[in-house]
């Protein structure tokens, strides 16, 4: 099992020095888990998590459902029970962190004053990459990344008003349903030959994109912004192709880059921009760890280190980190499974591991179009290593199973080949025989 | 004593009782495509295979959920979604590695067995005792279980 999960009973014992002060920079899921695990190992800690959000620890993952009213603000926050972290003895201080001495072990703030840490923890996340265009900074143009872009989002899309969403990546497609069903005039468009590119392969995205345009949305790919104009009320979107949409608000979702400028000049090691960490999280530095968004992890299924950006991994990093600062070694990060799940105006698309297939090995797929149902199986011998999905719903975490449990599938590959839909079926013959 | 379900495959007759009486439990109808057991059928074997969530102790789906929708329920040890707080988003669909949770597109939430608050209405309707409640010790659980134990993961996470 899996010791770098909390709730793990009889963890207190691999604690070596009790009442370390651990310090964690960024209250998102990544900081909130390795607080709480760190709460688990050892009661005596003394644990600041510092967080330069105003809002209490949120979850951005939950902010589509906001936009689409589902949920009111407090369903976005991590925990739910008032007075949570000052229960479990975690000080939650508002501010930013401005830089970090390596030497000295503590770390400046904005607001002027100095923490010091035995142990820190570096878990702030990704922020969003703005296109490079003319008239990006304009007033009408968000992100859609914290609770306040959503706040100015919500405002943005009265009935009947025309949005142009840049980027038609996990996020934009997850957003389209709140902007659809807020009756607006939707415009979208994406850079890559379709949509969702680096999660769905082309039929998958192909698909996703005729069911977007049935549904009334238009999704230009293949396309790039060009100019953002101020014209007067709405602005002038400048596309790629001589087009042009105006509009009463601009959202951007294209891409995100790891936030880790505080660090630039400390010593710790950074890899375009993310913090550089070992299989116990730790950075390049001793006794200072990075987990989340903002960590170059390593991959479970490749055994390379990348930025996966996905909430499951944010979390079993915060989990593994808090384990290695209560004591170094104690645990080790087997990799996380790069997967996603995605819900595009009722439409469900998944993807695992490594969906584009690997060399050598073989692809299994089946597609109904007119009832936009889809999978693809990729193998490596006879074990399965990713998968996309589409339209489908039940028992889609077994693909998971099978590819982290890295099953061999025996006969069952050629079963597989001929009907992918039989993953339950091959993972319960496999692993229970 | 902590209970779960017991399920021994070479007693099932693939009758379907228990997903009947799951989903008029948890759904208010008799529906097999609404219910959280679900007997796989191996025509080739003749086997039937019952198949729901074991209430793992890794509790896969409740650390992946972003808002705190999946808890525990200390009386019974069961992960149990809370309706009213989640929000559909469907991590925990992926996060299980058993496939075990699934998300109801009627409802727009995630559904899982949740042992019918301790009276497992499977168990109940099961004619030929394939699925007991029976404490937790007692059971073949372990088998099920042996998944984690089986994968690389584990052995270096224990590293
Ligand atoms: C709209 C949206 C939808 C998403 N949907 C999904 C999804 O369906 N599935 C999925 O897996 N993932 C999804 N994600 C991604 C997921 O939310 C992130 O992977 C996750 O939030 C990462 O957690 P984290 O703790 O690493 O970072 P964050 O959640 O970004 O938290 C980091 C925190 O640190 C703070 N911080 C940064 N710098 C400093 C500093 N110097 N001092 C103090 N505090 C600082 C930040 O303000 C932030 O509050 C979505 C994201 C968005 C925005």
């Amino acid at each position: 099992m899996d010791a770098g999960r909390p709730g793990d009973p009889g963890n207190q014992a691999e604690i070596l020095v009790a009442g370390m002060k651990h310090v964690i920079v960024g209250a998102g899921p990544a900081g909130v888990v390795a607080a709480e695990t760190l709460r688990k190992l050892d009661p005596e800690a003394e644990i600041a998590m510092i967080g330069d959000e105003p809002e209490p620890p949120y979850s951005r993952m939950a902010i589509p459902y906001l936009l689409s009213d589902h949920i009111d603000e407090a369903g976005t926050y991590l925990r739910k029970q008032p007075g949570h972290f000052v229960h479990h003895s975690i000080e939650v201080v508002a501010d930013t962190v401005a830089s970090v001495d390596t030497r000295d072990k503590q770390l400046w703030l904005t607001g002027g004053g100095a923490v010091s840490y035995d142990r820190l923890l570096v878990a702030t996340g990704s922020v969003p990459i703005l296109p490079p265009v003319s008239g990006i900074d304009h007033e009408k143009v968000t992100n859609c990344w914290t609770l306040e872009d959503a706040r100015k989002i919500s405002r943005g899309c009265a009935p009947g008003a025309s949005v142009v969403l840049i980027g038609a990546g996990f996020i934009g497609c997850i957003i389209l349903e709140a902007l659809v069903s807020a009756g607006v005039k939707l415009t979208v468009i994406e850079m890559g030959n379709r949509m969702v590119p680096r999660m769905l392969d082309e039929t998958c995205g192909a698909l996703l994109e005729r069911w977007c345009g049935e549904k009334g949305v238009n999704v230009m790919t293949n396309a790039q912004v060009e100019a953002i104009e101020d014209a007067g009320g709405p602005v002038k979107v400048r596309i790629s192709g001589g087009r042009e949409v105006n509009a009463e608000l601009v959202i951007s979702a294209a891409g995100v880059r790891a936030n880790a400028k505080f660090l630039e000049g400390s010593g710790v090691e950074l890899s375009d921009g993310a913090v550089v960490v070992d299989r116990h999280m730790c950075s390049s530095v001793p006794g200072i760890y990075a987990a989340g968004d903002v960590a170059c992890g390593r991959d479970f299924s490749t055994g390379e280190y990348s930025v996966q950006a996905i909430q499951p991994t944010a979390v079993e990093h915060g989990r593994v980190a808090a384990h290695n600062m209560a004591n170094h070694g104690s645990v080790t990060h087997p990799g996380s499974v790069l997967m996603n799940i995605l819900d595009t105006i009722g439409l469900i698309s998944s993807s695992y591991g490594q969906w584009q297939g690997v060399e050598g090995g073989d692809t299994a797929t089946l597609v109904d179009e007119e009832a936009f149902r889809y999978i693809q199986l990729q193998f490596d011998g006879d074990r399965l290593v990713g998968a996309n999905t589409l339209g489908l719903t039940q028992h889609v975490g077994v693909i998971r199973g099978l590819v982290q449990g890295r099953f061999r599938l025996g006969r069952w590959k050629d079963r597989l080949m001929k009907n992918p839909l039989l993953v339950m079926e091959a993972y319960l013959a496999v692993s229970q025989g | 004593m902590l209970r779960s379900l017991s399920i021994d495959a070479e007693k099932c007759t693939g009758c379907l009782q228990c997903e009947m009486a799951c989903s008029y439990e948890n759904e208010g109808v008799f529906n097999p495509a609404k219910s959280r057991i679900k007997v796989f059928t191996f025509h080739d074997e003749g086997r039937f295979v019952p198949y729901t969530c074991t209430q793992c102790d890794e509790a896969w789906c409740l650390h992946a959920c972003p808002v705190e929708a999946i808890v525990m329920n200390k009386a019974t040890g069961a992960m149990e979604v809370a309706d009213s707080v989640c929000v559909g988003c469907k991590v925990c669909t992926i996060a299980c590695p058993f496939g075990t949770v699934n998300y109801n597109q009627d409802t727009g939430k995630v559904i899982k067995c949740d042992l019918c608050g301790g009276d497992p209405k499977c168990a109940e309707a099961c004619p030929t005792d394939a699925i007991v409640y029976v404490d937790a010790d007692a059971t073949g659980l372990d088998k099920m279980r042996a998944w984690a134990a089986k994968t690389d993961n584990a052995a270096s996470a224990r590293g």
